[in-house]
């Protein structure tokens, strides 16, 4: 057939197609389609695949084919669009897939927690023992911003925060607590060698911190402070490095994959417990806004608190869930 | 052939071609993504500013917001373009054809921060020079391209001529060759036109520049099916 003919035989159903996809992708026409009119696009779209075919078999004009071309295009991306069951599938991921995700990796998940909480810990002990330290980690100004937060006096004078700047400090901690942990993970695909630099200095910088705390005994105050939303962040910062270190690893050690395909299908994985730490930070900032820094409440009080969340979170990622039935 | 198209084999067994964009695009779309951020900024600071404590929470909230997930709200609900990138006629797919989906968005904007180390993009920008894709490495991980969006085709108006048969066997490239040509025709210039014409001076007969090129038309118009 030659190319006038094939073209006078096909236009109408490109052109009906055309129109259609173009009422399609714009969202308030959408609705001028008839269901007739919807009906009509999956075989349209096929006789349009067919033509594409036919005029690329017997070089028809490149101007033709770029057209068949781009209709293609447009129909494949609303024909394979795809479609999701938000709601659904949050609440299964809160309820089973994040801590699966957890499970299924938790020898990963404990040595990131020993790559934080080791240094922390290490770092805690020397500035004990060695209470100068502090200004190796941590500079001058910042230390005396430090004990000034957390001086047991101010306190008692009545410092009564009021509840607007409660406000303030909860965007302060979203904007910056949840930035630190994107950034954890995000570097950890050079290599891992962000990820780790992130969960190293942030646990040596805890660690001294925590320490002159206890140095300059204003242990009353700085404690009841963080053990509160302390589960919650600290867990996702472990779990953020974790994602991180993961992508890092599949460029390290592809085993059997190429490397693009071992970071595509990590990445997959990683986004999971990326949505499950970014869910914790969530509360943490909350806690830490509305909670933590309350000064009615007493300290056995955070004390008790603080210490149940940190075995509610570290009970609902452990406790063994059902198997994935999809 | 030498060229920036990616080809995506679709369900319905053909091939479609994905004309991808490069690093100079994707640079100015960002820009102007970060011109509309700022002046949000600029104008959400005056209003959330004179609100006091509260204000500044708000507007704290919405620059974490902005910055991480301004591309992502874009990228899903209106076709894979942020206004920046729909500036430049660029948009983001999955590198199957498909639009791009919640995860993948979330995965390429995340992963900004590593494209952005150390300073102005550099591992990005590496990483789309390497790449044979222009993929930085937050399009490597989530898997998506950044193709150019052509909103038209140019319809080529194959000017009528008498259809006419070349004395010569020719092979399907370069009877599409001589269709392509033909149908370009009326966007070259005159003198290049004719240029062109003179190229298959011995094999087309004519005296001058203006009868070859015209009877190139006449052998197109006959390919083309017209008699």
């Amino acid at each position: 057939m030659r190319q006038e003919e094939f073209e006078q035989q096909y236009r109408p159903i490109w052109q009906a197609f055309e129109e259609n996809m173009r009422k399609f992708e714009i969202r308030a026409q959408r609705k001028e389609l008839s269901e007739d009119d919807v009906k009509q696009i999956p075989s349209h779209y096929r006789t349009l695949c067919h033509a594409l075919a036919i005029a690329k078999e017997r070089q028809y004009s490149p101007y033709l084919i770029e057209h068949l071309d781009n209709l293609v295009l447009r129909g494949h991306q609303v024909i394979y669009s795809r479609r999701s069951q938000l709601r659904h599938k949050i609440i299964h991921f809160i309820a089973h897939g994040f801590p699966r995700q957890i499970q299924q990796q938790q020898s990963l998940f404990w040595l990131t927690s020993l790559i934080f909480y080791g240094p922390a810990l290490v770092m805690f002990t020397l500035t004990v023992i060695n209470p100068e330290l502090i200004y190796s980690m941590v500079p001058p100004d910042q230390v005396n911003m430090f004990e000034a937060m957390y001086d047991p006096e101010a306190r008692v004078l009545g410092r009564e925060r009021a509840s607007d700047t409660d406000f303030m400090m909860f965007g302060h901690y979203i904007q910056n607590n949840i930035g630190i942990g994107f950034r954890t993970f995000a570097t950890g695909i050079l290599f891992t060698l962000g990820s780790l630099f992130f969960l190293i200095f942030n646990g040596l910088f805890f660690g001294t911190v925590s320490a002159h705390i206890v140095n300059i005994k204003y242990n009353s105050t700085f404690f009841p402070f963080v053990i509160g939303h302390g589960s919650f962040e600290l867990t996702a910062i472990v779990i953020c490095g974790m994602a991180g270190i993961k992508l890092g690893w599949s460029l390290i050690a592809p085993g059997n994959l190429s490397r693009l395909d071992a970071l595509k299908l990590a990445t997959g994985k990683a986004i999971l417990l990326m949505y499950g730490a970014t869910l914790f930070l969530l509360i943490a900032a909350f806690v830490e806004a509305f909670w933590s820094s309350s000064t009615n409440l007493t300290n056995a009080t955070k004390y008790t608190v603080g210490g149940i969340l940190w075995l509610l979170v570290y009970g609902y990622m452990l406790w063994p869930r059902r198997e994935a039935s999809a | 052939m030498l060229d920036t198209n990616h080809t995506v084999e679709v369900p319905e067994g053909i091939e479609i071609r994905l004309p991808l964009a490069g690093p100079v695009e994707r640079s100015l779309a960002f820009l102007i993504d970060m011109m509309i951020r700022i002046g949000i900024y600029l104008v959400a600071g005056t209003i959330f500013g004179i609100m006091g404590n509260f204000g500044q929470g708000i507007l704290l909230i919405m620059i974490f917001l902005l910055e991480w997930f301004y591309p992502v709200l874009f990228e899903l609900f209106n076709q894979g373009a942020t206004p920046g990138k729909k500036m430049m006629g660029i948009a983001v797919v999955n590198d199957d054809g498909t639009p791009v989906n919640w995860s993948s968005s979330v995965i390429r904007n995340l992963l900004r921060t590593a494209d952005m180390f150390p300073l102005l993009y550099l591992t990005g920008l590496l990483s789309m020079l390497i790449n044979r894709e222009f993929k930085r490495l937050g399009d490597l991980a989530a898997g998506t391209l950044v193709v150019h969006k052509k909103a038209f085709t140019h319809s080529g108006k194959l000017p009528e001529q008498k259809p006419k048969q070349i004395g010569i066997p020719l092979t399907l490239e370069e009877q599409s060759a001589i269709l392509h040509f033909g149908e370009r025709s009326n966007r070259l210039s005159e003198a290049r036109r004719y240029e062109l014409a003179d190229v298959l001076s011995p094999a087309i007969d004519g005296h001058s520049s203006q009868q070859r090129y015209q009877s190139i038309l006449g052998v197109a118009n006959w390919l083309r099916g017209r008699r």
